[in-house]
């Protein structure tokens, strides 16, 4: 199945949907693919105009043009995914996207799909860590 | 009866708008309320709703919908406004509005405001709430009867429709000057179309900017505003009464694009803050091109837009974008083209992301005669839109089928 990530590049949540079977919805690929596919040139990512304007789909003009690029990247992955996984208030480092406005919207989109989703608190310690892998596991297994 | 309208809103209070909102309600003999809720409800609201904001007022505009939608709270309409630029109250203004449409059968209008918001600004929209909520059965009106006439006083021009029967039988337009002057035109000569005198005509219906001097002048039997008239006019025209619509009325001064079911408007968004968008536009670049309007159509059929730059937001550096393209050597063809295609593309990028495009889109107004704009819309849309006969002429007919309701 394939399986949303929030946050969109963090790589953990990439290697575990993989690891339990699934296709990952990540920005990884999706920069991947604009990158290698599109003939375009408007480094760093590769996003054009085209694609903020795309973003007007999921949010009016009046919302800033940073928020519209980044829900046309994800916007689509989410109306694509069969189920997603969030994981709450994660450090920057684990994966991020730069805007909290975005991500408010990412999780309102995943919601509004009404798909199968786990919303996992970020884990402070190892024991936690444990705890988290294991209720991701947990939902992933149970993907049909 | 007063109309209650909730206002779903973030900000007000502090840009100091909400006088002029409940200033434009009282004006149209609605009351502005706002549905109660607990403080616990709140959190409850915010996460089965699923968009948790971090701005608190933005939970309790969350709450309050809810309370609507869950039948908590009586209202009869929807206000929904937030603060101009506020992206996080952008976000959650256009899903609330979603989530009303979805949850309930309450009529809704979407706005961001800025501290000079005066309530005349909002009285068409709050007056088009009133209508729709008190004239349903005169809005489920699908047949012109008896001799009507009906004067719509646009911002551009005017026009005036006799019909008789449900058909059209008399029909002019000018260039709007003196309100009542440019109305007596064009009644005058629909009427001498139509064979009949003013003493024959059994009810009469005004709409558009000047609508109110022209039904105290004739003494309408209608005087209502264009949201719901050109509505009507419009499914009317396209004989697409039943189920949904959206119609798209690219005027003179400002646009509008409505939702309708059932040729009932439960959605509209207004836009006229910037001529950029409007048919004004386009007879600034006829004027710079020194061709009559009624050309610019076939010339931008004939043009690709991608040859010319042309998407300012503004129309004065619209106009710079023209002067800079034509230095340039470019094609008269090609400018018409580009100038047809940043209305339709400002039109889709302004207006049309505030409603759920509904199939079939009609696209009215006196705009719709420019087939290269009709082309353009079509293209920025990715589906050509249903252009009626008589398209410009929704107004005037929306009044004289309107107002035979009243005989």
């Amino acid at each position: 199945m394939k399986v949303f990530i929030d946050p969109p590049n963090s790589l953990i949540l990439f290697d575990l949907v993989e690891r339990f079977g699934h296709e990952p919805l990540s920005s990884m690929a999706a920069i991947q693919n604009k990158i290698d596919n599109v003939e375009v040139d408007m480094p760093p990512m590769n996003l054009t105009l085209e694609d903020v304007i795309k973003g007007l789909k999921y949010a009016g003009v009046e919302v800033p043009s940073g928020v519209r690029g980044r829900l046309s990247l994800w916007g689509p992955m989410i109306e694509e995914a069969d189920a997603a996984i969030i994981m709450l208030d994660p450090p920057f480092n684990f994966g991020c996207v730069g805007c909290e406005r975005s991500n408010e919207m990412v999780k309102y989109l995943i919601k509004r799909r009404g798909i199968p989703s786990i919303s996992v608190n970020y884990p402070n310690n190892e024991e936690e860590a444990k705890a988290t892998v294991g209720q991701i596991k947990e939902f992933l297994e149970g993907l049909k | 009866m007063t109309i209650k309208i909730a206002q779903l809103s973030c900000g007000t209070e502090y840009s100091s708008v909400q006088y002029e909102i409940e200033k434009a309600a009282r004006s149209v003999g609605a009351k502005v309320v706002y549905p109660d809720v607990s403080y616990a409800d709140i959190n409850d609201a915010v996460k089965r709703f699923g968009f948790n904001p971090r701005s608190p007022q933005l939970k309790l505009m969350i709450a309050r919908a809810i309370s609507l939608a869950d039948g908590k709270y009586d209202a009869d309409a929807v206000f929904i406004t937030t603060c101009f630029r506020c992206a996080e109250a952008a976000l959650v203004r256009n899903e609330l509005r979603r989530f009303i449409q979805e949850n309930t059968k309450l009529p809704v209008v979407t706005y961001s405001f800025t501290e000079r918001l005066k309530a005349s600004q909002l009285l068409t929209r709050m007056e088009a709430l009133v209508t729709i909520v008190t004239r349903k059965e005169l809005l489920a009106r699908e047949r012109q009867t008896g001799l009507t006439a009906g004067i719509d006083s646009g911002s551009s021009t005017t026009k005036a429709v006799i019909m008789e029967n449900n058909k059209i039988i008399g029909k002019d337009w000018t260039t709007s000057g003196d309100v009542v002057q440019s109305a007596q035109l064009v009644l005058e000569n629909a009427m001498k179309e139509a064979g009949v005198e003013l003493k024959q005509i059994e009810a009469m219906g005004t709409t558009g900017y000047g609508r109110f001097t022209l039904g105290k002048y004739f003494n309408a039997k209608l005087v209502q505003e264009e949201l719901t008239v050109n509505s009507k006019g419009a499914v009317w025209l396209a004989n697409r009464q039943r189920g949904e619509a959206t119609i798209l009325d690219i005027g003179g001064m400002d646009n509008k694009a409505i939702t309708v079911r059932d040729g009932v408007p439960d959605n509209f968004t207004m836009g006229g803050i910037c001529a950029g968008a409007s048919g004004r536009f386009l007879e600034m670049v006829c004027k710079r091109l020194k061709i009559p309007i009624e050309d610019l159509g076939a010339l931008a059929d004939k043009g690709d837009w991608r040859n010319a730059k042309m998407n300012s937001y503004c129309s004065v550096f619209g106009i710079q974008d023209l002067v800079t393209t034509l230095g340039e050597g470019k094609s008269f063809e090609d400018v018409a083209a580009a100038a047809c295609h940043s209305v339709a593309e400002q039109v889709y990028e302004q207006q049309l992301q505030e409603i759920d495009v509904r199939h079939p889109i009609i696209q009215v107004g006196g705009t719709s005669l420019i087939s290269g704009m009709v082309t353009a819309v079509g293209e920025v849309l990715g589906e050509r839109p249903i252009v009626p006969p008589n398209s410009q002429y929704i107004g005037a007919v929306g009044g004289a089928l309107l107002s035979s309701g009243f005989l």
